[in-house]
């Protein structure tokens, strides 16, 4: 128990900060009613911290808790910078109009306890073992990002998003749930070393394959990835762009953390997971980078774009899980796991610089910028957040010499070396189809002529915002540059020990002898 | 790090500096100076370079240098030059003042951004050539797409919004082929039969890359191709650079034929040929088709253009299909051919589109059938086309007559008869007369075309459109800016015809070490005839097979003895059974 304290420290310091801000959100005295960022800011570095020293754990990924916690915090931060802002700016107002603060219509206290809980359900999910803590921490990640989704602009729209992200959240969770189940009836534990174990030694009996299968697609809802993907463009688009911003991170590297540690269970032997997995993630691959890409070629909503840009983003990592990790002290090239690790990182930078400019941009009646035509012409009319969108949008698409294309590589390479050349090709096409939009925000945003139709937009005055996106646009060039010890950060999180195989018959080279061993454990069962 | 290895890294990043300087200043005017001065002052440094390079040893990575930059990926900072490398980066730095220079009147508005990303281009066009770390390359090749599809997006006439699309999506989705089949290549010699660790360095992954099996060679090389031949172009993926060259300014244009569609040719020589030789080897017939039909079809388009400057957009087309087919002649004399291609096509094409751009500006049209009979209005003017478009045409004592005689030389060379002659030089088996026969007449109808439209638009009676009036700044007849700026390049295209040898001397070294790759790998001495075995050999058995095949038989005709003769015959039975991918026990072997 201690030991398992040990790596849970970070947690700890978000829960701390977590009940802090539920007061002092409320607090009357706007003093301290405006340092509850501040007491998430401090959690974060806290965290940050305490993951830096956390300890190595047993089991199939070792190292994977520092790293993952460290990314977390650091994009949560630039989430946060982001969402400043978002709620209670009505209220605000009236404060300064004079009226009394009114707790009761105030949201701001849930509102950042809902983001920490959330980040803290991420964390756990990093820390997880067990298929119930699995289950709780992915349910702790989304359950708060659904009340966020539907507080975070006072538009119906944002409902209907909340509601839809909701029922549909509530239907991938009971599908992996079930999927859980099935594992455990499979394997008589819920604690992912011992599956492994089993299945290591007994083989992955029909029912464990099903459970699997299942628990795949189920958690494929968190990662936007198709089948689960229809709620991404409503929801993205019905919240506010900070909200889209964190909904782009945070439930997809829950996603891909829980997908990793599930199929850790079985394996990657000789570099490739059992086929029926296999099989089923090359065609969500395939299906989900392609779906995201044709459908953003037809939006005119820039969030709409980002939304289906983010499945297709699934779909390219996905490649990476398919791939595994390769050799054991193989380079970054040849670990599928390091380059998703990698690229979650990535994705989060580039993404938060995206919809922070979104988020810095508003009509005069409030409403935020969302159309394409209302970031025609930024770079001349608000040269730091054009350029801070022409940056990230072409890390998005790979662009050398950003951040992007350094992720894209080790997915690339990680593919071709795990021998799917197929999917690889695949991933080319679709980065080039995903050129089409990415190229046309940019030529809106900085080469187009400027003549405006309709509605101008404004900078809003939350000056945070705009800093996220210089974060975001600074780290995307930054971050190329010096990209060495988060390569080598992801390389080490994703050592992958799998699960020892008890030999019970040393003589035995042939296969069909083992496949004999399946068969009478089965019979045992 | 000697001055030199500074002079390259100036070349490289100042660009990019003052692109980003040019970004913040507010007059338009000096954003035009800084940039003159700029690319005028970065010949300082590529002079340098030229004075300091060791010529007897061109073949030798020169100015080498490289900073470790991510470990991880194995990615270094490494940079130097050969000869080739040398060449084509003096050309990129002198089209710079040139191209600048040529747009003082042409572009209107928004001119900083414009000449912010022209000078931005300049530096990683450079990088391009310099790189001898695999991704630098890629990286330098990718990002000039960048700036191109600004200039083209931005300052092109009414159709541009298609043609930097079509650009950049032609050749993004090549690129990224390109990038897997690098990858794979990097992967391959990772593995430990071979160098057993990543890395990026080309010297290195030249060396293992030719152990790959022919199967893998012919992947690698069409994931390549992909690439590269959209960016030369090759038929049939050419069909975006007609649009981008009449589409883009005029700069643009020239730097699009003088330097960005060298960079598919000098992939090909560069990486192509050497990571995949039997491949390109085996397939070299197929590429040199292509050119042919390119040379040949694109030629045709040119004489029924009546826009001029499509006309030497496809012109180009044509003219890199003689390139090409240099390259695919796999001998020592095509290879210098091509690479003499490169630098004269800059020189010739890119003086006629200034030519042309000169007139559009004063004319806005580049209709020919309502513009006419120019030399009695612009004699000077009319002097400079006709003189690019005879070194077009390949006007003997012209810069395009050597490098054209040369690819078409080699095209006949590359044959098993000349090898048996033991011809020096002349090595490899793939292609043979008719290919230079057919490559020929794109000759002619270079000449045909080239000659109709000079004869139109320059002599006959004066035509001009309807609604022309005089320019208000231009004179009717080309300025002394416009002079300077046509000056280097006619001063390059008389030096390049009458002294030929100069630039064939310089590159001969990297050229033969090339040669002396594809040979080794295809396990050939450049006296011998045994060629002719593989062009047969079909795609049916692996190289390593072929080879068994050829030393057994040579053994036999030796030795003939009926013993060793079935020996040797189970010994190829059971490789190519072993690689046969079933895992079938030892148990029946039907050879006893």
């Amino acid at each position: 128990m201690t030991e398992k304290l040990a790596i849970l420290w970070p947690e700890i310091f978000l829960f701390i900060g977590t009940c802090l801000v539920m007061l002092t959100g409320q607090w009357p005295s706007r003093a301290i009613r405006q340092f509850t960022p501040w007491i998430c800011a401090t959690a974060l570095l806290l965290a940050f911290f305490a993951a830096m020293t956390s300890p190595p754990t047993q089991g199939m990924f070792p190292a994977i808790v520092p790293y993952a916690k460290m990314i977390i915090a650091t994009v949560g931060i630039m989430i946060l910078m982001l969402l400043s802002g978002t709620v209670d700016r009505q209220l605000e107002t009236d404060v300064d109009n004079g009226k009394p603060f009114q707790s009761i219509r105030s949201n701001r206290g849930e509102f950042y306890a809902f983001f920490m809980f959330s980040l803290t359900g991420l964390m756990l999910t990093a820390s997880a073992d067990d298929l119930i803590w699995l289950f709780l921490a992915l349910e702790l990640t989304s359950l708060p990002t659904y009340i966020m989704v539907a507080v975070s602009r006072e538009e119906d729209s944002a409902l209907e998003a909340s509601v839809k992200y909701f029922f549909l959240g509530a239907l991938g969770a009971a599908i992996f749930l079930y999927g859980f189940a099935l594992i455990y009836g499979a394997t008589g534990s819920t604690n992912l070393n011992e599956i492994a174990t089993v299945f290591a030694n007994d083989g992955i009996s029909s029912i464990g394959m099903i459970g699997m299968l299942i628990a795949v697609i189920g958690v494929s809802f968190k990662i936007a990835a198709v089948p689960m993907h229809f709620y991404t463009p409503d929801v993205y688009q019905g919240a506010a762009s900070p909200v889209s911003a964190m909904l782009a991170f945070v439930p997809k590297t829950a996603g891909f953390l829980a997908l990793m540690f599930l199929l850790g269970t079985v394996g990657w032997k000789g570099g490739h997971l059992p086929i029926e997995l296999e099989a089923t993630l090359w065609i969500m691959a395939a299906l989900t980078m392609t779906v995201g890409n044709i459908l953003a070629l037809l939006q005119s909503s820039v969030k709409r774009i980002l939304a289906y840009s983010s499945i297709a983003h699934s779909g390219y990592m996905l490649v990476g899980i398919i791939a595994g990790p390769g050799a054991k002290g193989g380079a970054f090239y040849q670990n599928g796991l390091a380059a998703v690790l990698f690229y979650l990182f990535t994705y989060g930078v580039m993404t938060v610089g995206t919809f922070a400019v979104l988020a810095s941009l508003e009509h005069r009646n409030g409403r935020e910028a969302d159309h394409i035509d209302d970031i025609r012409g930024i770079c001349k009319s608000h040269p730091v957040l054009g350029w801070t969108f022409v940056i990230t949008v072409l890390s998005t698409l790979g662009f050398p010499p950003l951040l992007g294309f350094i992720g894209k590589l080790g997915l690339f390479s990680s593919g071709i070396s795990a021998g799917h050349y197929a999917l690889i090709v695949v991933l080319g096409i679709n980065s080039a189809i995903a050129a089409c939009y990415y190229l046309r925000l940019v030529a809106v945003a900085y080469i187009d002529d400027s003549e405006k139709s309709g509605d101008p937009v404004y900078a809003t005055p939350f000056f945070m915002r705009p800093l996220a996106g210089l974060v975001s646009a600074g780290g995307v060039i930054l971050f190329m540059i010096m990209s060495g010890p988060i390569v080598d950060g992801a390389l080490n999180a994703a050592t992958y020990n799998a699960p020892e195989q008890i030999d019970h018959d040393h003589d035995d080279h042939h296969a069909h002898d083992e496949s004999h061993d399946d068969e009478v454990a089965l019979l045992d069962d | 790090m000697s001055l030199d290895v500074w002079s390259l890294i100036v070349l490289i990043f100042f660009p990019a500096l003052v692109g980003i300087l040019i970004g913040f200043v507010k007059n338009d005017d000096n954003a035009y100076r800084i940039a003159l001065a700029t690319t005028i002052a970065l010949c300082v440094p590529a002079v340098a370079l030229l004075a300091n390079f060791d010529f007897s040893h061109g073949g030798m990575t020169q100015f080498e240098h490289s900073i470790p930059w991510v470990p991880g990926l194995g990615l270094e900072f490494s940079i130097g030059m050969d000869s080739v490398s040398l060449l084509l980066i003096l050309l990129s730095v002198l089209l710079g003042p040139i191209v600048v220079l040529a747009s003082k009147t042409a572009i209107t508005k928004d001119r900083k951004m414009y000449y912010a990303w022209l000078t931005v281009l300049q530096g990683a066009m450079v990088g391009v050539f310099a790189a001898q770390d695999l991704l630098l390359f890629y990286i330098c090749f990718e990002f000039t797409l960048l700036p191109m599809f600004i200039l083209i997006r931005k300052y092109g006439s009414t159709n541009r919004i298609a043609a930097s699309t079509k650009f950049f999506l032609y050749t993004f989705t090549g690129s990224m082929m390109t990038l897997a089949g690098l990858m794979y290549v990097v992967w391959f010699v990772a593995q430990d039969s071979q160098l057993g660790r990543w890395t990026l360095d080309i010297a290195a992954l030249t060396h293992y890359a030719g152990n790959m099996t022919l199967t893998e060679q012919g992947w690698v090389l069409a994931a390549m191709l992909a690439g590269f031949a959209v960016k030369v172009p090759l038929f049939p993926v050419h069909t975006w650079l007609p649009l981008a060259h009449t589409e883009a300014p005029t700069a643009g244009s020239v730097i699009l034929a003088g330097v960005l569609l060298k960079l598919g040719t000098y992939g090909f020589y560069r990486f192509a040929v050497p990571l995949a030789p039997e491949a390109f080897f085996e397939y070299a017939p197929l590429i040199a088709i292509l050119a042919i039909i390119g040379i040949i079809y694109a030629g045709l388009i040119c004489w029924v253009q009546d826009d001029i400057k499509k006309l030497v957009a496809y012109s180009s087309v044509s003219h890199l299909g003689f390139c090409i087919l240099g390259l695919t002649a796999l001998n020592v004399t095509g290879f210098s051919g091509s690479i003499l291609y490169m630098l004269s096509h800059g020189f010739s094409t890119g003086g006629l589109f200034l030519m042309i751009g000169f007139m559009y500006e004063r004319y806005h049209t580049r209709d020919m059938n309502t513009v006419g009979g120019l030399a009695s209005k612009m004699p000077v003017w009319a002097t400079f086309m006709v003189f690019f478009a005879m070194a077009s045409v390949g006007l003997p004592g012209l810069n395009g007559f050597p490098s054209e005689l040369l690819c078409l030389i080699s095209a006949f060379q590359s044959d098993a008869a000349w090898n048996a002659a033991g011809e020096p030089g002349a090595w490899g088996a793939s292609l043979g007369p008719w290919f230079a026969v057919f490559a020929g007449t794109g000759m002619v109808i270079a000449a045909m075309y080239l000659l109709y439209m000079v004869g139109k638009i320059c002599f006959g009676a004066y035509k001009e459109p309807a609604d022309y009036h005089p320019h208000d700044e231009l004179p009717t007849d080309l300025n002394t800016r416009e002079i300077i700026t046509l000056t280097p390049l006619a001063i390059g295209c008389v030096l390049f015809g009458l002294q030929p040898t100069m630039l064939l001397d310089a590159i001969s070294e990297p050229v033969n070490n090339t040669v002396r790759i594809v040979e080794q790998a295809n396990g050939i001495d450049s006296q011998a005839t045994l060629s002719s075995h593989y062009s047969t050999g079909g795609g049916l058995m692996s190289s390593d097979q072929v080879e068994q095949l050829d030393e057994i038989s040579l053994r036999h005709a030796e030795n003939p003895g009926t013993e060793a003769h079935v020996e040797d015959l189970a010994e190829i039975g059971d490789s190519m059974k072993s690689a046969d991918q079933s895992d079938h026990d030892h148990g029946g072997d039907s050879h006893d």
